[in-house]
């Protein structure tokens, strides 16, 4: 290795033009730097946005100073009343309503999937060819998404009347979106081969979806399956806020009454309940893949 | 195996002035007339991107034909659509480079799904295929070498497993004609030459015709009964093996460094 070569590839000697300047070697010490002259700059602005962005923010917020000096008191008081939790208020009430939530959960991911899976197939473009179908399947998921669950309960508590066909009919519109999104996704990602092929043997679309696009998008499936289950249980605990059924009710009366101790078993069933869908849907994921 | 239907009069296939342009004005295949023979293999060579695989898929329709004919036994093709398509493209079989296999079936699935354009959607949904059919993808599992592998996922078989399996599937069509799309350019030599002689042995002992599209000039002059060399969208030699010299392989290649 010669001095020169040394000296062309160390960064620190590049970085320091005034030495180099004076350096006979200068002619090989090539530079290079991260960024551009202008992708500084860029960043620069980016950065000076963010901060900026936050200060407007926290500034249009407008906190309450002795509110927040307040609130550790105010946090250390809810929990003194919570606690010990009313745990003799579980069965039935809690129970009943626990039951309820994830019987909404589960019903809502049925009914979404089987509204999802024919927009889905809209949206994919390797499925429908037919460009304005593809653009409008993908608005309707886009609809779906764009508003919160809560909200559907609130139109479908106008519709139905307050109770848990709401809440299930709440659950699987909000999931419509999310389920045909991905869904589509799957379905576009599916390798075009195995279509050729079987399109090649004669085989009619139906046969062609069954034999050689489900196969492959099967997995992401019940993936996606188990994943909107375990998103819904934790949804489907908040939409009795609204009188949609399940568990949200029971928590809504507890804290209307000021009845803390209850409050602390309802929020305690929850985790517990979301917990164990947790592991649950870890451990069947795991086991499909 | 039995030999295919209506094997007397009109030739298996016949092509005339075939014309594929994917972008109007620019012909990828430039008027191609082409007789297939009852019997043997007819191999298609030339440089990459001179539209061998574009004839191969224009003759089931993978690719749409912008102008000519095409007659599978004197039924012209280029102008059947819906249930008649289907009912043609079944009597061809067509085995591809990337195997195309359905990863996640089985081989046994994977093989009767060449049985798809006979067997109802119902019958495949359930997985009720017609015994026949059961019986012979067994007997086709041994002819190609693979007789334990019925319940072996495809995605588990190495490459020269999955092309022998890729044949199998084309062969359970009892097809009358086989397209085969560079079947051997995934393949180690030792392999690709072992899956052209089951090619060969196979369509041979069922009478079946392959038009096979192939790089390697070597194993074409070797399996082939018939070279026919293709050159920017033309056929510019069309022979015996043995006629196929170094003057063909430069006007079909260009330059002639590599010879």
């Amino acid at each position: 290795m010669t001095g020169a070569t040394t000296t062309a590839a160390t960064p620190t000697e590049a970085a320091r033009p005034a030495r180099a300047a004076a350096d006979p070697m200068r002619p090989l010490a090539r530079e290079w730097s991260r960024f551009t002259p202008r992708q500084r700059l860029a960043r620069w602005l980016v950065w000076l946005g963010v901060v900026a962005a936050v200060a407007w923010a926290v500034r249009s917020i407008d906190i309450i100073p002795e509110f927040l000096a307040d609130a550790p008191a105010q946090m250390a008081d809810l929990l003194v009343r919570m606690w010990p939790p009313d745990l003799a208020h579980y069965y039935p009430a809690v129970h009943t309503a626990l039951v309820e939530t994830l019987h909404i959960a589960t019903l809502g991911t049925i009914l979404a999937f089987g509204l999802a899976v024919p927009v889905a197939l809209l949206a994919a473009r390797n499925v429908c060819r037919i460009g304005p179908l593809n653009w409008l399947a993908q608005l309707v998921l886009v609809a779906s998404r764009s508003v919160n669950s809560l909200v559907w309960a609130l139109i479908f508590v106008a519709v139905f009347g307050p109770g848990a066909a709401a809440g299930v009919f709440a659950i699987a519109f909000r999931s419509i979106g999310f389920v045909g999104k991905l869904l589509a996704e799957a379905l576009e990602e599916a390798s075009p081969g195995p279509v050729e092929a079987l399109r090649a043997a004669g085989a009619g679309w139906g046969a062609t979806m069954l034999k050689a696009v489900w196969p492959q998008v099967q997995p992401a499936f019940w993936g996606i399956a188990l994943f909107r289950w375990d998103i819904n249980v934790r949804e489907s605990a908040v939409l009795g806020l609204v009188g949609a059924g399940g568990i949200g009710v029971v928590l809504n009366d507890a804290i209307d009454f000021f009845q803390w101790d209850r409050v602390a078993t309802v929020l305690l069933a929850i985790l517990a309940v979301v917990l164990v869908a947790e592991v649950l849907v870890n451990r069947i994921r795991a086991r499909l893949i | 195996m039995a030999a295919p239907p209506g094997a007397g009069g009109r030739p298996p296939l016949e092509i005339r002035g075939l014309v594929k342009e994917y972008v109007p004005g620019t012909p990828v295949l430039r008027g191609i007339d082409l007789e297939i023979g009852a019997e043997g293999i007819t191999a298609v060579i030339g440089p990459s991107g001179t539209g061998k695989s574009t004839l191969l898929r224009c003759i089931n329709r993978l690719v749409e034909p912008t102008r000519g004919e095409i007659r599978l036994r004197g039924e012209e093709l280029t102008r059947l659509s819906g249930k008649a398509l289907r009912l043609a493209r079944r009597r061809i079989g067509m085995v591809f480079q990337e195997y195309n296999l359905v990863e996640r079936l089985s081989v046994m699935e994977n093989l009767l799904c060449g049985r798809l354009g006979y067997v109802p959607l119902w019958r495949a949904w359930l997985r009720r295929y017609p015994a026949e059919d059961i019986a012979r993808a067994f007997a086709l599992l041994d002819a190609v070498g693979l007789p334990d592998y019925a319940t072996r996922r495809a995605d588990a078989l190495s490459g020269g497993q999955r092309q022998r399996v890729g044949i199998a599937r084309a062969l359970m069509q009892r097809p009358e004609l086989l397209l085969a799309d560079e079947p051997t350019s995934s393949l180690d030599p030792k392999t690709a030459v072992e899956v052209l002689e089951l090619l060969a042995r196979l369509t041979g002992e069922a009478g079946v015709p392959v038009v096979l599209n192939i790089h390697n000039v070597e194993l074409a002059r070797r399996f082939a009964r018939r070279i026919v060399g293709m050159s920017q969208g033309a056929i510019v030699f069309d022979g015996p093996p043995e006629a196929l010299e170094t003057a063909h392989l430069r006007a079909i290649y260009g330059g002639e460094d590599w010879l």
